[in-house]
């Protein structure tokens, strides 16, 4: 079995190798970091992947001014502490970020409205890169254009840095039920749907056949309990993403393993009452209702 | 048939259901112990092994399965589900895990994401089918060392002169992950000549 083999024989970075790292995230957390510290408190609790990041977004909102790619040597470290996936964002549209970012070997590439955007028009061409990306999300239409530019995961934005979930909700909410109109709606009118979301009419055609999107959808932004992440399990996220929530808490190690419980018994109200106790200060969070249009994250992305 | 229980705490669960359903299997996703009653085999999915085995411990499901495993059940590992049958791990041999192939597994040994690959597989099973042209998708695969097997440990399949697929006696596992190649052969063999036989 030792025997040279040819280029058809091993392909690497296809799509279902994409597609299929998130498919093993599934039912799991993914925690911001931004120490190796924190990476490994993160795995310890069984984190299914860690974003690797120089701010949590709650760090960001204060800073203000213009957030970019981390420092290549802070996303080394992490990389260098943990066996868990590591990820990290660059800015919308800003494609030697991501050929950095990929040259480091991380293992997926979150094209984030976190970050200040690079390109007010155009987000990066995935398909050109190795490397997976994640996108978010507030709608099916924003949804399928990331995916029709390559995106091999879509989370859906919610408002990150707030700990507020209600912006998460919205988002999903609003996404399924796009999703259950398309299951729903008659072949001869799809053409017009995806001129009025704005999404490639393969995709659209798809998703009504499919009744889900053609790649895992995650949830972000603004969950900061258990019971946020198994609110969103419900309204059809496969799994979380969980920025400031965990380290800008009284408990991060503690917080960080309920959250993780959670997700997995996301159906069983006992377990997670029990999940839930004496987990410490939650973060203390912005109301999303009190930020105006300008200071929202979400309306990032074209 | 009995039916398959597939552990449902972390990882690519909801994908070898799809495959066992399409194949004419019943299944139960297993994330509690009551749940692993009156199962005819056991489905050890993809996914991260540090939070399955976390899980694992959390939710009393640990030693259960291990008795279950030596008991004789059929139980076939993917990827994290490999690392997690493993007797020995290099670097990580510290994890809490089910145990019961005698070989030794390196965790991520084929790189980082961006060295994921597919592949086509010969699976040559010795008293069974020949499955040729497997696709074998590999994403961020565990190693099963070439040295280090266990006598009782059958090769089925190697890639580039590491085993890829093994069985020994009860339980089968893979580097790779059957359930995402949309080729249902290698659970349908399961099926039919690891688990019917068993029960």
């Amino acid at each position: 079995m030792s025997e040279r083999k040819t280029w058809a024989e091993r392909q690497s970075s296809t799509w279902k190798t994409r597609v299929g790292l998130a498919e093993m995230l599934k039912g799991g957390v993914i925690m911001d970091v931004v120490t190796s510290a924190q990476a490994k408190i993160a795995e310890e609790a069984g984190a299914a992947a860690v974003m690797a990041l120089e701010r949590v977004p709650a760090d960001i909102r204060v800073a203000g001014g213009v957030s970019r790619m981390s420092d290549p040597r802070m996303i080394k470290g992490i990389q260098e502490a943990v066996s868990i996936p590591v990820m990290a964002k660059c800015r919308i549209g800003h494609f030697m970020e991501a050929r950095i970012l990929e040259s480091l070997g991380v293992d997926f590439i979150d094209e984030s409205e976190v970050l200040s955007p690079a390109d007010d028009q155009y987000h990066v061409n995935k398909y050109l890169f190795k490397v997976p990306f994640v996108c978010g999300c507030r709608n099916l239409g924003e949804a399928l254009r990331r995916i029709g530019e390559g995106a091999a995961m879509i989370r859906t934005k919610g408002e990150a840095g707030t700990g507020d979930v209600v912006e998460a909700v919205r988002h999903m909410r609003t996404l399924m039920d796009g999703i259950r109109m398309l299951t729903k709606m008659p072949k001869d009118q799809l053409m017009s749907a995806a001129r009025d979301m704005g999404a490639p009419f393969d995709l659209v055609e798809e998703v009504s056949i499919l009744g889900h999107l053609p790649v895992p959808n995650f949830s972000a932004g603004g969950i900061a309990t258990p019971a946020d992440a198994a609110l969103m399990m419900h309204l059809g996220a496969e799994s979380v993403f969980v920025g400031s929530g965990i380290f800008k808490s009284g408990n991060p190690a503690r917080r960080a393993k309920a959250i993780v419980e959670a997700v997995s018994h996301y159906d069983d109200a006992n377990k997670l009452a029990d999940i839930s106790e004496n987990l410490g200060e939650a973060m203390v969070g912005i109301n999303c209702g009190e930020l105006g249009d300008k200071e929202k994250l979400a309306s990032r992305g074209w | 048939m009995k039916p398959i229980g597939v552990l449902a705490l972390q990882g690519d669960f909801l994908k070898h259901i799809q495959v066992l359903e399409e194949v004419g299997a019943e299944t139960v996703q297993v994330r509690d112990v009551e749940n692993l009653r009156s199962i005819g085999g056991l489905i050890i999915p993809g996914g991260e092994s540090t939070t399955i085995s976390k899980m694992l411990r959390r939710w009393n499901l640990m030693e259960p399965i291990i008795k279950l495993v030596r008991s004789g059940l059929p139980v076939f590992g993917t990827c994290a589900g490999l690392i997690l049958l493993a007797d020995e791990l290099v670097n990580w041999n510290h994890l809490p895990r089910i145990g019961g192939l005698n070989l030794i597994v390196t965790r991520n040994a084929y790189g980082r994401q961006i060295d994921s690959f597919e592949a086509q597989l010969e699976i040559d099973i010795s008293g069974g089918p020949t499955l040729s042209s497997f696709t074998g998708v590999f994403i961020r695969a565990p190693r099963i060392e070439s040295n280090g097997l266990g006598a009782e440990v059958e090769v089925l399949s190697s890639f580039e002169g590491f085993p890829v697929l093994v069985r020994q006696k009860t339980i089968l596992a893979a580097s790779f992950h059957p359930e995402l190649s949309g080729d249902v052969r290698l659970h349908s063999w399961f099926l039919e000549y690891m688990v019917e036989k068993s029960n």
